[in-house]
């Protein structure tokens, strides 16, 4: 089924901003905003919450301490036991350096991986954006219209009263 | 909405808007290359074909092609692996440790510089790969299962962490550049107009749409990647230190190496991004964008690191005369005014005189008095590699196998090769991904940049001069 949405354009992110606020609190559900850099305080007014993946590098990271502790135990101190310049075969500080190096490795690359899962990133031909200049110098807001539900001279005059400085229509083909 | 204090200088002048970011940015990605890139690139083709050929000669005749004796069994390669490490550091800190402070100058000169990172841990990694001899068993020093051949790895051995550090460094480095190109790839892609554009940049932007809350993943990764980059950069020095550190050699053995180190890379490496960058700019029209300021920014971090680079210079001195070890000592003695006093000497005035000469504004804020600076401390910190490892090896305690170390025309092949690959990478990189990173710069566009106003912009020129024609005498 085909997906039809309203584009209002914006140039400026504070405008962006205080439309955000009065378009969401005038009732209109608000699909997506794409723009060409992060801008602060977005996520506040669109109601994101905070990303959980902190939490993914933790673990990530727990994993890679264990692992690598596992590991080198493992090896040195139960399955080829040997005396290394005189140091015990469990040596625990000298395991250090790469049981660092394994947790921030495991750490950072559970965390992007999950952050291209969660962010549906993949290497594709085919992009659907809605608006080629969010990716250069203009804020696109989308907003799902439902034929017969939306009224599209009142979504019209709502976009533009505040500040979007275009809108458009474009239909999605799924 | 951040507030910057309008003494500060803008960090984009020019009076730029969004568009022209991406435009300026864009321009060397999609036009024809000019004859300046083209030409860079054959000298540096020329280098790479050089490095082919050394490592030809080092392969099928073995390490004897090397000035290697029994004595120094660790000279250039070593050097120049250490360099190269060390040299890569100024783009993490830069894209890290910068983005923990808040340091906003990094926006645009982060993407170059991580780049630089990656090219010169690359290089880097051909040395010591290169010195096991049999290269093509590298993959040894991986923990493999007993049964395949050798034994467990040693997990003790400060060599062993070094192939752990820099092979997570580099994949943390790559990953984290990776993901700051994404969005600037799907510019790239947005504006394609050949098939085969639009295609590779389709692929390499991950169908990235600029979605907000894409926006604030990206912006946590960013903040996590770099709370992890930071203590990774700070151990990838401090193990290299190690592997000297851990030794018995007088000259080696001592616990200032570390925090040296580390100084030293941040040092070097910041060095390399200058020389980098204002050719860059400069090649590339991007003046606006890597300003005066931000060169006075890195000069800055030349003079703190160079002065305790110094600091620890004199201090190992001090040490071991203070440690009354009559061989560390002579180790040092020897360094300052045996056979090699010249590299010595070498490092001192490149790396301790030279820099503090950036105390003067003038001389901090000169492209030219920069870029001849930002050579001495490239080649000064080289010297100190050199001094640290061939002058405490040639000779240590028995005095019957001193010897002298000189390289052959295959040691300064593989090395002067490994600048050639280094700039072969750069310039491609140039040339195909966006230098500057044109989403952190649009972020702080609204903040920090010289407004244009009806007529009488402020200009290139008018900042060059001073704090007062700024953005506030502007508005």
């Amino acid at each position: 089924m085909n997906k039809k949405f309203v584009l209002g354009i914006y140039d400026d992110e504070d405008v962006l901003l205080t439309a955000i606020e009065n378009i969401r609190a005038a009732g209109t559900k608000i699909y997506d905003v794409f723009s060409p850099y992060p801008v602060h305080g977005i996520d506040d007014v669109l109601g994101i919450k905070r990303s959980r993946l902190p939490i993914v590098a933790f673990f990530g990271g727990l994993f890679g301490m264990s692992f690598a502790l596992w590991m080198q135990i493992w090896m040195l101190g139960f399955d080829w036991p040997m005396i290394i310049g005189g140091k015990p075969h469990i040596a625990i500080p000298s395991f250090i350096p790469v049981t660092f190096e394994l947790t921030v490795l495991c750490s950072a690359f559970s965390m992007v991986i999950t952050f291209f899962i969660v962010s549906r990133l993949k290497p594709s031909l085919k992009v659907n954006v809605f608006d080629k200049r969010s990716t250069d110098d203009k804020f696109v807001m989308a907003i799902e219209v439902k034929d017969g539900v939306t009224n599209m001279d009142a979504l019209n005059d709502l976009l533009r009263s505040n500040g979007a400085i275009e809108v458009n229509e474009k239909e999605v083909v799924k | 909405m951040q507030h910057v204090s309008p003494i500060r200088e803008p960090l984009v002048t020019g009076g730029k808007t969004y568009h022209d970011i991406t435009e300026d940015v864009c321009r060397q990605v999609e036009a024809k290359p000019n004859a300046r890139w083209a030409a860079a690139l054959a000298v540096a083709l020329v280098g790479l074909a050089i490095f082919i050929y050394s490592v030809y000669r080092t392969l099928w005749f073995g390490i004897g092609e090397w000035g290697l004796n029994k004595t120094v069994g660790w000279a250039w390669d070593i050097t120049n692996f250490v360099w190269w490490v060390g040299i890569g550091h100024a783009g993490t800190l830069i894209s890290a440790i910068l983005l923990l402070f808040r340091q906003k100058w990094r926006t645009s000169i982060n993407r170059a510089a991580e780049a630089m990172t990656i090219f010169a841990v690359i290089c880097a990694a051909m040395f010591p790969v290169l010195h096991m001899g049999r290269p093509w068993l590298a993959y040894w020093v991986l923990p493999l299962p007993n049964t395949f051949g050798s034994l467990w790895v040693n997990f003790n051995s400060p060599l062993l962490w070094d192939v752990f550090a820099i092979s997570t460094y580099f994949s943390v480095s790559l990953v984290f550049w990776y993901i700051g190109l994404v969005p600037d790839f799907a510019t790239i892609r947005d504006r394609a107009t050949g098939p085969i554009a639009r295609r590779a940049y389709a692929v390499l932007s991950m169908g990235w749409t600029g979605s907000a809350k894409a926006w604030s993943r990206y912006e946590t990764v960013s903040l996590i990647l770099a709370g992890l980059a930071t203590p990774l950069v700070l151990s990838v020095h401090t193990i290299v230190s190690m592997d000297f550190a851990t030794s018995v050699i007088p000259g080696w053995h001592t616990t200032i190496f570390p925090p040296y180190f580390v100084a030293g890379a941040i040092f070097s490496g910041f060095a390399m991004v200058l020389t980098l960058m204002i050719i860059t700019r400069k090649v590339f029209f991007l003046e606006n964008y890597i300003t005066l300021e931000h060169v006075e920014s890195m000069n800055k971090v030349i003079i703190l690191t160079g002065s305790i680079v110094g600091i620890a210079y004199t201090t190992e001195f001090f040490i071991a005369w203070y440690s009354g070890v009559e061989y560390e000592q002579y180790a040092f003695i020897n360094r300052a005014f045996g056979p090699y006093w010249w590299a010595y000497w070498s490092m001192m005035t490149c790396n301790v005189i030279t820099p503090q000469l950036f105390w003067i504004r003038k001389i901090r804020r000169s492209l030219t008095a920069t870029f001849i600076i930002s050579i001495f401390v490239n080649i000064g910190m080289w010297f100190e590699r050199f001094v640290i490892i061939v002058t405490s090896l040639h000779r240590d305690y028995l005095p019957s196998s001193w010897a002298m170390f000189s390289p052959t025309i295959i040691d300064i092949g593989v090395y002067v090769g490994t600048i050639g690959l280094f700039f072969t990478l750069f310039l491609l990189f140039c040339k195909f991904f966006p230098v500057i990173n044109m989403a952190e710069v649009k972020a702080i566009l609204k903040s920090s940049s010289e407004v244009k106003h009806h007529g009488h912009a402020a200009t290139m020129h008018a900042t060059e001069k001073g704090l007062n024609t700024n953005r506030h005498h502007n508005e």
